[in-house]
């Protein structure tokens, strides 16, 4: 069924370029979820608060369910899916898995991208910069201390880990 | 939570941006962050028959001097504010633009935006107070500028008339024997200020107060200036006693909001707790003391 009052769109999502017809009424987080099959990015309050649809748009974390994918039209895009290199998880992943950074992870996506923005612009942060930089990402389970020493991990370990090193 | 259906256009001019609100007679809304804008749309307490997104007009994205005033182009975030080396030399704009939201919505949000929509829980409207704010607007007649006094008009709008567009604000910068400062207690998941209080004290050379300006968000329907705070400092030697008995004028008048965070006697209580945390942070800023534990 042809969309009423569509507009097409093309923007860069993790490194590929995307054209897509959207509705102006379609938000960016289901235009990733729904349209680009990226449910990585979580739909979690829909209200701005909890942090769950958290995505780079030109580098800088956003609320992907606070912009509509119209807005995004000649943007770049990086997700939760476009952070490894291969099999090579970005730092920060790492971090979550060697310090328990995550419990039920519905969080998780929106927490990994909240901290790799800020790592990008201040690879040394204090803790309480990094509590400053999730406060806009909601956790139910951890109480944020294993979110912290996760993010605390990845900026001391900007190359990640050899694998051995994380296995033990 | 989707919203109604509406068109989008995205104009490459101010002009053109009028003419479409023109051409959909007062049903169309102008988007620029989103920040205020997206959320409405989305309960559909707003049902616009079009959005004109302004993002993609150019020069519109400044902030800059001009005759000791601070000019903010509509489409500048917060975050860009934080950064910017004159925004850190004003206490309150400073002190809002850090705090306000959280991370990404500082990344997105813009000052202008929150302007415009005239949250009365927002903390912009504290500070445009604060700076006594001049807000510029362009409309099928041309520019005109409007103070802060007569911009918030009501709940959730502003003097911005359906046609026109906020193309900038301009905000007192002043910092000669001048500190500001903003105090504001939050609702911790939402961010939005229970209160929030804007204050700047201008001492004359004898260290009586030259200029006291607050505003308050977050206690009334709409934000307001304190205007019995202001008097009672005028002219005054701002010492403890003299913030504190000014501080309990904060709510004077003022048809204090209750709800499930606050009720009337406890969100009053905080108005008049962070007037005067607000206005001593002030003080220290103008006398360049370290501003006092609270």
């Amino acid at each position: 069924m042809p969309m009423p009052n569509a507009h097409q769109i093309t923007l860069t999502v993790n490194g590929e370029s995307v054209t897509r017809e959207v509705e102006p009424r379609q938000l960016l987080v289901y235009f990733l979820r729904d349209q680009l099959g990226l449910t990585g990015t979580h739909v979690g309050c829909d209200t701005t608060q909890c942090g769950a649809c958290t995505i780079h748009l030109n580098g800088k974390a956003v609320k992907s369910c606070t912009i509509l994918a119209v807005q995004a039209d000649g943007q770049q895009i990086t997700t939760i899916e476009g952070i490894a290199k291969g099999d090579q998880l970005d730092p920060v992943q790492e971090g979550f898995r060697v310090k328990h950074g995550l419990q039920c992870g519905y969080c998780t996506p929106g927490m990994i991208m909240s901290a790799t923005a800020l790592l990008a612009e201040n690879p040394h942060p204090s803790e309480a910069d990094i509590r400053h930089a999730i406060d806009g990402n909601l956790c139910r389970c951890t109480g944020y201390h294993g979110i912290v020493e996760a993010i605390k991990w990845a900026a001391e370990h900007p190359e990640g880990a050899p694998r051995a090193e994380v296995a033990s | 939570m989707i919203p109604a259906e509406f068109e989008y256009h995205a104009p490459t001019s101010v002009q053109e941006a009028i003419g479409l609100l023109q051409q959909y007679d007062g049903d169309a809304k102008i988007l620029a962050g989103g920040h205020s804008l997206l959320p409405l749309l989305k309960l559909r307490f707003l049902q616009p028959a079009a959005l004109i997104d302004i993002a993609r007009i150019p020069n519109l994205d400044y902030i800059r001097m001009e005759d000791g005033k601070l000019a903010v182009g509509a489409l500048v975030t917060y975050n860009e504010l934080e950064r910017n080396e004159a925004v850190q030399r004003i206490g309150v704009l400073y002190d809002v633009v850090k705090q306000v939201g959280d991370v990404q919505i500082r990344n997105r949000g813009t000052l202008c935006g929150s302007l415009a929509h005239a949250d009365p829980a927002g903390d912009p409207p504290a500070l445009a107070y604060a700076l006594d704010a001049e807000f510029q607007m362009q409309g099928p007649n041309g520019a005109r500028t409007v103070g802060v006094d007569d911009w918030f008009v009501d709940t959730l709008q502003s003097a911005l008339e359906p046609d026109e567009v906020l193309t900038e604000v301009r905000l007192n910068a002043t910092t000669e024997r001048t500190g500001s400062a903003y105090r504001t207690f939050e609702q911790p998941a939402s961010h939005y200020a229970l209160v929030g209080v804007a204050a700047l004290l201008t001492l004359a050379a004898d260290g009586t107060v030259a200029r006291c300006r607050v505003g308050v968000t977050g206690v009334g329907p709409v934000a307001y200036r304190a205007a019995d705070m202001e008097a009672a400092l005028q002219g005054k030697r701002p010492d403890e006693a003299a913030i504190r008995d000014a501080a309990e004028q904060v709510v004077n008048g003022v048809d204090v909001l209750a709800d499930l965070h606050a009720s009337v006697p406890y969100r009053s209580h905080l108005a008049k707790v962070y007037a005067r945390r607000a206005l001593a942070a002030a003080l220290a800023r103008a006398t360049g003391q370290p501003e006092p534990a609270e």
